[in-house]
């Protein structure tokens, strides 16, 4: 058959590999969705995104070093808390990025982009001076080591599940904070137009505050679940900063349709192809089909049809 | 001579009841100033008509005053609160609306939720009413993007929509921009039906004469960033108006 494989063990490594890549894909997204948002409302390229990922990475771990150490009968569910933690913790350093510095920036896409870049380099240093710079790994509770076997040749991973259901919920509730609630026709009408919006009587620096916070907690909560796919290094953020662009470029800043869309297809070509390619060829490939996508389809994959 | 002619009218309108007081009101953009200290008076339940030609400051005036530009000098003093230096949102909670040209609805959202963007600042939760009473088509085209409305729609709409902030002053720049005639007419009626019913104050900048005539209580002529003209609608000279206007 094919490279050598029979057609069983094709299936086999093409539904493990759909998982892993699922397991990126939620990384991803989770990471897209907050970059998106930012972008999309105040057009600010946070390049300090991957750090607030870290951040919550490193949450997790001093999370699951204080269950271990201090209340072991709790560890099983340390997980939980750690997502919490890495959300509030992140959004909280977000909502004070954007108070101390971002604030004035608005309106100059380079000086922001230069702005966050050494943001991105501050807090790297300081993960460093805090954690060391050797990388450091989250212990799992026993209970989500294990894996599904749904065969002998495949088998799926209890924290994988875990992560992906973790990244649906979470993509659910952005959904319906944006589309429902009155804060996210708020923050719809400020990402539309910002001085029409204080026309109107919304309160724009609060929701710039908020919505900052936001996106970079849900970075947070990826970190907590990139805890569960690598190891946490203080520089470990800048290698999905490039791939969060991408999927959000691909996507389209317009709608979490695209946004989803473009996370599934970039992680899922990743996934297989690195099996079968290796990584930097897998990187290539799905980078060429971006940008030639991109070239026919500038605004993205999904884009709304509307006059504007 | 100008100059002269201001001082007497503004002395014979000027109302006992002032909502929105504009005092000495310079604005640049950069280094080039547009206008060059502005006095204007506009009492409550008056239709003010600002009319001039292009690129004589009407727009920048209604900017100035919601606060997309900031003020270099003087002041904008709204029910005796000076609102000079107040982010828009502020100035729309003491009680400014605005419907600026080209009606920049947010195009992506539904007309239902274009309405409740106003609603917030005052904290309301259900679109009252009185403003679908005014406007019907507004109700039946609750869930269409306000992207897709025609023209006349679409400024109906940033009417609603500024009205559901229940401001005292309303400001409508060049609202017959790109409406078709019939819609003017009505327009005019509307605007002053509103004013009757809730005692608005409006200040509204216009090129199209008729309709100043029709809606103004009092017109003002701005010309190079300065106001040279004023007068009540019974005192206009349409043929002295139109000259103020023409090129």
């Amino acid at each position: 058959m094919l490279w050598g494989y029979s057609f069983s063990d094709l299936t086999s490594i093409f539904v493990m590999q759909s998982f892993a890549g699922l397991i990126l894909f939620s990384v991803f997204l989770l990471m897209a969705l907050g970059l998106a948002i930012v972008f999309g409302q105040m057009g600010v390229i946070n390049m300090a995104h991957g750090e607030f990922m870290i951040l919550g990475a490193y949450t997790t771990y001093v999370c699951s070093q204080v269950f271990s150490r201090w209340i072991p009968t709790l560890f099983g569910a340390y997980f939980f808390i750690a997502v919490i933690l890495a959300f509030i913790v992140a959004g909280a350093v977000g909502m004070l990025l954007e108070w101390g510095l971002i604030r004035f920036l608005y309106r100059r896409p380079l000086d922001t982009l230069l702005a966050t870049w050494g943001v991105s380099l501050m807090l790297q240093q300081l993960f460093r001076s805090v954690f060391g710079a050797r990388e450091v790994g989250v212990q799992l509770p026993d209970w989500m080591m294990g894996s599904f076997n749904l065969n002998e040749t495949t088998q799926i991973p209890v924290n994988g599940v875990i992560v992906v259901g973790l990244t649906f919920f979470i993509t659910l509730g952005i959904y319906a904070l944006l589309l429902k609630s009155r804060w996210g026709c708020q923050v719809r009408a400020v990402m539309q137009n910002r001085s029409m919006a204080g026309a109107v009587g919304i309160n724009t620096e609060w929701i710039d505050r908020l919505t900052f916070g936001l996106g970079c907690g849900v970075a947070g909560v990826a970190g907590a679940a990139f805890t569960m796919i690598g190891s946490t290094s203080p520089t470990a953020g800048q290698q999905y900063i490039v791939d969060t662009f991408l999927v959000v470029a691909f996507g389209g800043t317009q709608s979490l349709g695209g946004t989803i869309a473009s996370a599934f297809s970039i992680s899922q070509a990743r996934s297989i192809l690195e099996f079968f390619l290796s990584g930097s060829m897998a990187q290539v490939i799905v980078l060429l089909t971006v940008i030639g996508i991109l070239m026919l389809r500038p605004q993205g994959l999904f884009s709304m049809k509307v006059r504007r | 001579m100008a100059t002269e002619s201001i001082d007497k009218i503004s002395a014979v309108t000027a109302l006992p009841d002032i909502t929105l007081d504009i005092k000495d009101l310079h604005v640049a953009y950069g280094a080039s100033e547009v206008l060059h200290g502005v006095d204007l008076q506009v009492g409550r339940g008056e239709i003010v008509t600002l009319m001039g030609r292009n690129g004589m400051g009407k727009t920048t005036l209604m900017k100035a005053l919601i606060g997309n530009i900031a003020a270099r000098s003087g002041n904008i003093i709204l029910d005796g609160k000076d609102i000079t230096h107040l982010p828009s949102w502020q100035r729309v909670k003491a009680g400014l609306a605005y419907v600026p040209q080209g009606r920049m609805i947010f195009s992506a959202m539904t007309v239902t939720e274009n309405i409740e963007s106003g609603l917030f600042v005052r904290g309301g939760r259900t679109i009252p009413q009185k403003l679908y009473d005014l406007f019907p088509v507004l109700k039946e085209l609750g869930e269409r993007r306000g992207g897709n409305l025609s023209g006349g729609q679409q400024q109906q709409l940033a009417i609603a929509r500024a009205l559901a902030t229940g401001p005292h002053v309303l400001l409508l720049d060049e609202p017959t921009e790109g409406i078709q005639p019939s819609l003017i007419l009505e327009l005019a009626r509307t605007l002053r039906k509103i004013r009757d019913e809730t005692d608005l104050s409006i200040i509204v900048s216009e090129q199209v004469l008729s309709f100043a005539l029709d809606v103004a209580d009092r017109i003002v002529v701005i010309e190079g960033g300065n106001i040279i003209h004023q007068c009540s609608r019974a005192e206009a000279d349409g043929e002295q108006l139109m000259r103020f206007l023409s090129v």
